[in-house]
């Protein structure tokens, strides 16, 4: 696999100009890996979610939010562009954190995204889509004979690679995972892993982790995010073997205190929210 | 006096309260079921009779046109304000409008469901007079609605602020537009939304103030939407005044088919509900 350039970001920043302003990312610019799985990591709060939304534009959906600087998918501007924000969402899939079975059954849940897009020709192409993409996650096996009840029936881990059928359903070129093992029991987080393994292949996957296991174990290349700035953005092996910066060797090892520089005057209670 | 006495005495204050709302409850729904179910159920037909010429002097004939009256205002109305209500909680959540502008109509939505009924009705009444129209059906299918309207929203609007925001980020996630996501919330709401039409019907076709002066008091069958036509609640209120016992018993019988009418109602909501929580993300039932 060649490792071509993704997705970019260019000094991307955002902040939420709420009842409080916070500015959740400062400039943030990253080269995102074509086919590679990339963990975005750090403490609670350091802006990965707001990172993950904002390379599709998923923040929009809030009141409230400000956001500068630019990200490329390939050489398509996802921000400067006249393209219709679902389009690029179709690209840039999204999985939340939480695993949530739309409100249809398991089948209608795979078929969704597929409809939007008007992606099939008849019945059977559809059910084929549906079959090969629960196979994809394996779930097929234990689902097949139930594809008609509620999704929202299945067990939590189940319906995490649900979810993840369904965003690949939609054929994305990136796959933005948000914590998608963190609500899970460790027997299903390990399976919805190996998923994830599997998909690079042909996707680009990049994942929100708070666990620095999880990223040593599945992850390609691993960026450092610290009270919305990137630390460092290394291939696994360096990061972790061989760090650059004295912050992510603190990290790695453990050095959960956090510091502040002088020059930041949020206060700490603001900037490390405690873990909900 | 310690916690433990505190609570104690809470606890019973509270049990107190508790039995006394649902003993005065039981006691108007068992009364009027008594009462009403036996006049009822000594002549059913009542109901399905049309008025004699001389109904409401001496109680000929039945109340069909009451029935007709109350299905063919409340029924549409319903409807109309069910779409209306739906499109504005929409409209009103965080991704379609901002904070303020729906903390703002909110506001407005609970002045609206504060204000009296017969003040909607005044306000038709006003129109139908200044525009020289005659009270109508159509008038109060009109009242009822607006009198429904703010019900049904604040409901729906609730019921999808308590929808998961992940089922939104799903769904956007997967490229959808704003349109399809907030059909998908509703659908992720589903049980709170039915519950919100099913009340706002309830209050409608159990009120009487409305259409007392807009949908025309007749006593006679209804022939069109701009001909008088009368409600059951309006109906009981004139039943109830008469001077013959007869038509006063009518009065049992026609709020009999009332609470009949609305139980069934909540009955079906309930059971609709709780197929779509099967479908609820994150497993919340109602
Ligand atoms: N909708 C929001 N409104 C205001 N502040 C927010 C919002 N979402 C996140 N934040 C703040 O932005 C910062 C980064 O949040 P987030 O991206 O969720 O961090 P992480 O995913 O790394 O835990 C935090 O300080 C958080 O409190
Ligand atoms: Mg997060």
């Amino acid at each position: 696999m060649t490792t071509n350039t993704a997705l970019t970001t260019k000094d991307l920043s955002v902040t939420y100009v709420g009842d409080r302003e916070v500015e959740a990312l400062k400039g943030v610019s990253i080269d995102f890996s074509a086919n590679q799985l990339s963990a975005i990591i750090g403490p609670s709060g350091c802006g990965k979610s707001t990172l993950l939304k904002s390379l599709n534009r998923l923040h929009e959906i809030q009141p409230n939010v400000e956001i500068s600087g630019d990200v490329h998918l390939g050489d398509q501007s996802v921000y400067n562009t006249d393209e219709p924000v679902p389009k690029l969402r179709k690209r840039i899939g999204y999985v939340p954190q939480t695993p949530t079975a739309l409100p249809l059954s398991i089948y209608e849940n795979v078929a969704y995204g597929v409809k939007l897009h008007g992606e099939y020709d008849s019945k059977n192409e559809l059910d084929a889509l549906v079959e090969s993409y629960l196979q994809k996650v394996n779930l097929w096996d234990e689902v097949e004979d139930r594809l008609e009840t509620p999704g929202a029936e299945l067990s939590t881990g189940q319906i995490q690679r649900l979810c993840l059928a369904r965003s690949l359903a939609v054929e994305p070129d990136v796959l933005l995972c948000d914590e998608v093992t963190s609500a899970l029991d460790p027997i299903s987080a390990e399976s919805v892993e190996e998923t994830l393994v599997d998909l690079k292949e042909e996707y680009t996957i990049i994942m929100v982790t708070h666990s620095m296991e999880q990223a040593q174990r599945i992850a390609d290349d691993v960026v450092f995010l610290y009270l919305g700035e990137v630390i460092e953005e290394n291939d696994v092996q360096t990061f972790f073997q061989n760090p650059e910066k004295e912050r992510t060797k603190k990290f790695i090892d453990g050095d959960t205190i956090v510091e502040y520089d002088e020059s930041d005057d949020d206060s700490p209670s603001e900037a490390v929210p405690a873990e909900r | 006096m310690d916690r433990y006495t505190e609570q104690r005495l809470f606890g019973l204050l509270a049990r107190g309260a508790a039995a006394l709302v649902v003993a005065v409850m039981v006691l108007v729904i068992s009364v009027t079921i008594y009462r009403g179910g036996r006049v009822f159920l000594m002549d059913p037909t009542i109901v399905i009779t049309p008025p004699g010429s001389r109904y409401m002097l001496e109680g000929d004939g039945g109340f069909l046109h009451a029935v007709l009256g109350s299905i063919f205002i409340v029924g549409p109305a319903t409807i109309i304000s069910a779409v209306l209500a739906v499109s504005t909680a929409i409209y009103l959540q965080s991704d379609y409008s901002s904070e303020r502008f729906s903390d703002t109509v909110n506001m407005f939505l609970n002045v609206l469901w504060g204000t009296p009924p017969i003040v909607y009705g005044v306000f038709v009444l006003t129109v139908i007079i200044a525009i020289g129209a005659r009270t109508s059906m159509f008038f109060g299918i009109v009242a009822i609605a607006i009198f429904q309207y703010p019900i049904m929203t604040r409901y729906t609007d609730e019921a999808l602020r308590s929808a998961p925001d992940s089922v939104k980020e799903a769904t956007y996630g997967l490229g959808a537009t704003r349109f399809e996501t907030a059909l998908m919330t509703a659908r992720a709401a589903l049980p709170g939304v039915i519950a919100g039409i099913v009340m706002g019907f309830a209050r409608g076709i159990g009120d009487a103030a409305t259409v007392l002066f807009t949908a025309g008091r007749s006593t006679n069958m209804p022939a069109g939407p701009f001909d008088g036509a009368t409600t059951l609640p309006v109906l009981i209120f004139d039943q109830a005044m008469s001077f013959n016992a007869e038509v006063r018993s009518h009065a049992y019988a026609a709020s009999f088919i009332l609470i009949i009418a609305v139980l069934g109602l909540i009955l079906v909501s309930k059971l609709l509900a709780g197929r779509y929580a099967r479908y609820a993300p994150g497993g919340r039932h109602s």
